[in-house]
């Protein structure tokens, strides 16, 4: 029982990381109909950027209380993210904007590596140490379950911003016209609303998220990395298929679920192989899970069935 | 009827558009005036359709002149084109299906900050529309199609257009609801805007309209008052057909 209820707490963790990330896959495909395989890559650049911030900021000043450091990695991360995910979409997809749907996706893939090359140039190949700015200190609220601060900050972050984008996406202006915009990009223009502006809030929105994301991410596991953003960004782009992509709850529901099914996976995989595997091999679940809903669901958990209506 | 010496607010000088490969505007003049209900039709294909996707922004054209208010828009994309006061009802209706009766409505206020202005404009649409009221709650993509025709015109006006084009918003529609439909378009007129008006449906286009133009082949080849056009025995021939004899027996 109690590794059970252990295994749910360390599957949130995880899961509401992966719906973060997820949740920007999702919006660009709800409103260009594009997989954005570069969207990994921002959970990198906001986790070495929010270091690189908190590492000058606590050299010059090192009497700095963490929580302060915290506050300024991500501050600096997400406008750098929201910039960068900018760029990505105003120099690489706009112009293929109607081109064959191959095109903007080898661009996604060509976008990923340069990215990931940059950052590799700026901060070398080697792993950083992410320091702990919540306190990992593991408190023990029953027998056998073990939680850190951490980890609650992880969970309720995250789910406080999945709640603030559900309210902008469905009570406000901007949220209206993203929706009006997926629907139909020709019939928003008719209405008055711009749909490059809306086109490029969704991937200013999608890129803020993955970089608090990315600064969970490296929090959580205490390392950053040049190429940290490729397993996280196809685990959510997983997530996103699983929940239905396009579909906001989906990702949501769908990160959440592939955290905790991850996360049993790797605490039952010894016995449920005789010992053959062991947790070290919990990334096989993503993918088993990515592929029996491409067979079974291609629609995901919560997507339509319909492919497109009138 | 408004006098020819009120300047038009749209004007169309020698528009050409090409679309998909092909010549579908050849060169049309057209005006529509504040207040003036002015229909446009034709047969299948003969470039209505594409002349007010033109006017609207959302097909570029290769020649000539859309004079706006005395500005020419012809650069402008399609939202700057609302933002002027220029609407389309697009063919088909083209609601959000995914969006709520309201938040539909609300896109077509999407431009504008004046919340009492756009509370009133509201009522306006609900007195003008009382079956928009009644839906206001429902995914608009369950409504009828006479719903959603009303929808579309509704959001059109919340954008306040002094232009207000129309496509074909008869097609697929029983006669009760179009004669409704069509009520509506004519005490929007008589609030002072202009409506260009595409409609399969001759007859009634004519009945309704202060003046028209006739297209064929990509022009206009044929112009006048409603009441000529609907006396000219060459467009009773080619418009009207049986529907016109009908009425005389």
């Amino acid at each position: 029982m109690e590794t059970f209820l252990q295994q749910i707490l360390n599957g949130l963790v995880s899961g509401s990381i992966y719906a973060l990330v997820a949740l920007g896959y999702t919006m660009v495909y709800g409103i260009l109909g594009l997989i954005n395989f570069a969207h990994g890559e921002l959970v990198m650049i906001g986790a070495l950027v929010a270091l690189q911030t908190v590492t000058l900021l606590s050299g010059a000043f090192p009497e700095l209380h963490p929580v302060f450091l915290l506050l300024a990695g991500v501050g600096v991360a997400v406008p750098v993210c929201m910039v960068v995910g900018y760029l990505i979409e105003r120099i690489g997809y706009r112009r293929l904007r109607n081109a064959p749907r191959l095109a903007p996706l080898i661009t996604a893939i060509g976008v990923s590596f340069l990215l990931q090359t940059l950052a590799m140039i700026i901060w070398g190949r080697e792993f950083h140490v992410f320091p702990q700015l919540v306190s990992t200190t593991p408190m023990q609220p029953m027998d056998g379950v073990v939680v850190s601060p951490l980890q609650i900050f992880t969970i309720v972050v995250a789910l406080a911003l999945m709640g603030g984008l559900m309210l902008l996406v469905n009570k406000s202006r901007l949220g209206r016209a993203m929706r009006a915009t997926a629907e139909n990009h020709r019939v928003a223009g008719l209405m008055g609303i711009n749909a490059n502006g809306v086109i490029a809030a969704t991937f200013i929105i999608g890129s803020g998220l993955a970089a608090l994301a990315g600064v969970l991410y490296a929090s959580n596991y205490a390392i950053a990395h040049y190429a940290m953003g490729f397993t996280p960004g196809l685990k959510a782009f997983t997530a996103a298929v699983l929940g239905g992509i396009g579909n906001l709850p989906g990702a949501m529901v769908g990160g959440l679920v592939l955290g905790l099914v991850e996360s049993f996976g790797a605490g039952y995989i010894e016995h449920l192989t005789f010992g053959f595997l062991n947790s070290s091999y919990q990334d096989i679940f993503a993918f088993m899970i990515l592929g029996a809903v491409l067979i079974f669901r291609p629609s995901g958990l919560l997507g339509e069935r319909v492919a497109d209506r009138a | 009827m408004r006098t020819e010496n009120t300047t038009p607010i749209l004007e169309v000088r020698g528009l050409k558009v090409a679309y998909g490969g092909i010549q579908a505007v050849k060169g049309i003049d057209l005006q529509v005036r504040e207040g003036e209900l002015v229909s446009l039709i034709g047969a299948n294909g003969a470039g209505k359709t594409t002349t007010l996707n033109t006017l609207a922004g959302v097909v570029p054209h290769n020649g000539g002149v859309i004079r706006y208010a005395g500005e020419d828009i012809g650069k402008l994309p399609s939202h700057l084109r609302l933002r002027r006061g220029l609407a389309l009802v697009p063919e088909g209706r083209g609601i959000f299906t995914r969006l709520t009766v309201a938040e539909n409505l609300q896109t077509g206020a999407y431009t504008r900050r004046d919340t009492d202005g756009i509370a009133a404009d509201m009522e306006k649409v609900f007195t003008l529309l009382p079956r928009v009221k009644e839906r206001l709650n429902q995914v608009a993509g369950t409504l009828s199609g006479g719903e959603q025709q009303m929808v579309a015109i509704g959001r059109a006006l919340l954008s306040r257009p002094q232009v207000l084009l129309l496509d074909e918003p008869s097609m697929g529609l029983a006669p009760l609801i179009v004669e409704k439909i069509f009520e509506v378009i004519h005490s929007i007129t008589r609030e002072g805007m202009g409506v260009l008006l595409v409609e399969q449906n001759a007859n009634l286009a004519l009945e309704v309209s202060e003046r028209a133009y006739v297209m064929e082949g990509g022009r206009v080849t044929l112009e006048g008052t409603g009441k000529a056009l609907l006396d000219d025995p060459k467009v009773r021939s080619a418009y009207l057909g049986e529907e016109i004899e009908e009425l005389a027996a």
